[in-house]
């Protein structure tokens, strides 16, 4: 059997009803909450300000620190709270992503930090995190380059789809299911992140990342109407 | 989104803009703070309104942190004691140091918390800000120790809507709550009264916090203001 229509009805390029909004978090510098569908992360922006301890300090420029958390109840069996392999990597490949846009040159010897909260996990929950402190960077007023978006595509079988569920993630049928997560620049559409986890042919491959292009551009769609004020929330209708 | 806001001279319109986006296209315009030229386009590197005054494009941050500039008046809490002054917290990027010289009368050098320690406020002003740090100094009217009272913390950004036009929101909820106020630039606030006073002069800050994109604000905080003193004699 192949993979003809989406386990939840979607089309192909469709992303699941996203949830947008920021300054969710008022005690932070900046803050932002981004969803897709069942998966729901926000994000918190303090700094630029003073970092401790010192020999972390760069002189040249201010640095990054990114941190990724799942929280216990956003999965269905209860995660165990605090760092692990996966949320250690996850913050430092997020950070990386945000990084390339941000002028860190600014404030040398700082330190911008970026909380990223996981409150309800279904796939993709990295690609929301992404998004959630791209908006929640650009709301803490730092200066940036441009936006990124982040969104991840998969290969179902033979279909390349975009913006995963779990169910999906979990489909092992024909080809089986491949999950490429990617973020890209607003205005140069250049990657600043790219994972792979599964098999993709290689012609395959430039089609998964047209798919990204024009899906990212629906999110920083999504993204720039919430920074203008607008709180979205597609699961309402 | 486009918000408008009154200047003083005529009614100018100001578009919300979000970074790598372009603000204005055409080979007239000049790009001003936080804004790049490509081509013939001016794009915005930061979140804020852009405004547009003759060719210049210009980015009006309302949001992040503060950014110390010398001539700022602010307002810091000691947050350590060195031999020659006092680390002092004003928010922002980097702690400030105020050097012994600066206190306003003599102070033992193995004594230097009988001025100000740990945990004191003051109200100063920054007289450098250099690659290595941020230096104040307090040889200026109306600097000194602030003592007892309160401290709240809003975002820098908003300080002039607090202070309002030629100060008269600030004097307003001044009288109306009794209250002495000291602004600091750095969004710091200093509150001293009687305890009825200072909430409720918190409570209009907080109200122009949050409510600092609407227009008529001044009138709203004094129906505010007045409002509550009715219900409590």
């Amino acid at each position: 059997m192949t993979y003809k229509k989406r386990l939840d009805g979607r089309e192909f390029d469709e992303l699941r009803p996203i949830k947008a909004e920021i300054g969710v978090i008022p005690n932070a510098d900046g803050s932002a909450l981004f969803a897709f569908g069942k998966t729901v992360a926000i994000a918190a922006v303090y700094g630029p300000k003073p970092l401790h301890p010192q020999h972390m300090q760069d002189p040249e420029r201010g640095i990054i620190r990114c941190n990724y958390n799942m929280l216990p109840f956003s999965v269905t069996e209860r995660a165990r709270p605090g760092p692990n392999r996966r949320s250690k990597e996850i913050g430092m490949v997020a950070g990386n992503a945000l990084s390339s846009v941000v002028d860190l040159s600014r404030f040398p010897g700082t330190v911008i930090d970026i909380e990223i909260l996981i409150l309800q996990a279904n796939a993709s929950t990295r690609c929301a995190g992404i998004n959630a402190a791209a908006m929640a960077l650009a709301h803490a007023g730092i200066v940036m380059k441009e936006m990124v978006s982040s969104v991840s595509i998969g290969k179902i079988d033979d279909k390349i789809v975009a913006d995963l569920t779990k169910e999906e993630e979990d489909y092992h049928e024909g080809e089986g299911p491949t999950d490429i997560p990617f973020t890209l620049t607003s205005r140069t559409k250049q990657i600043t992140h790219l994972q792979l986890d599964g098999k993709i042919q290689t012609h395959r491959f430039s089609e998964a990342v047209e798919a990204a292009k024009k899906a990212c551009e629906k999110i920083l769609d999504y993204q720039t109407r919430a920074l203008k004020g607008e709180k979205i929330d597609e699961n309402e209708k | 989104m486009i918000t408008k806001i009154e200047t003083k001279e005529e009614k100018q319109e100001r578009k919300l803009v979000i970074p790598g986006e372009t603000v204005v296209e055409g080979e007239d315009y000049l790009p001003g703070d936080f804004t790049r030229k490509e081509g013939n386009e001016i794009i915005a590197n930061r979140y804020g309104l852009a405004e547009i005054s003759g060719r210049v494009v210009r980015i009006i941050p309302i949001s992040g942190v503060f950014e110390p500039r010398r001539g700022n008046t602010v307002i810091g809490r000691v947050e350590d004691i060195t031999f020659s002054g006092w680390i002092m917290n004003i928010g922002g990027p980097y702690t400030a140091f105020l050097p012994l010289m600066e206190s306003p009368r003599f102070v033992n050098k193995n004594n230097i918390d009988e001025f100000a320690t740990i945990g004191d406020v003051l109200s100063v002003k920054i007289s450098n800000v250099k690659k290595g740090g941020i230096d104040l100094t307090l040889k200026f009217r109306g600097l000194g120790k602030l003592e007892s009272g309160r401290l709240i913390k809003i975002n820098s950004h908003k300080v002039p809507r607090i202070i309002g036009k030629e100060g008269s929101m600030i004097n307003l909820i001044k009288d109306k709550t009794k209250t002495e106020i000291t602004v600091g630039q750095n969004g710091f606030i200093w509150l001293k009264g009687d305890i009825d006073g200072e909430r409720k002069a918190e409570e209009a800050i907080n109200l122009i916090v949050e409510e600092s994109t609407s227009s008529g604000l001044t009138d709203k905080i004094e129906r505010f203001l007045g409002g509550n003193e009715e219900n409590d004699s």
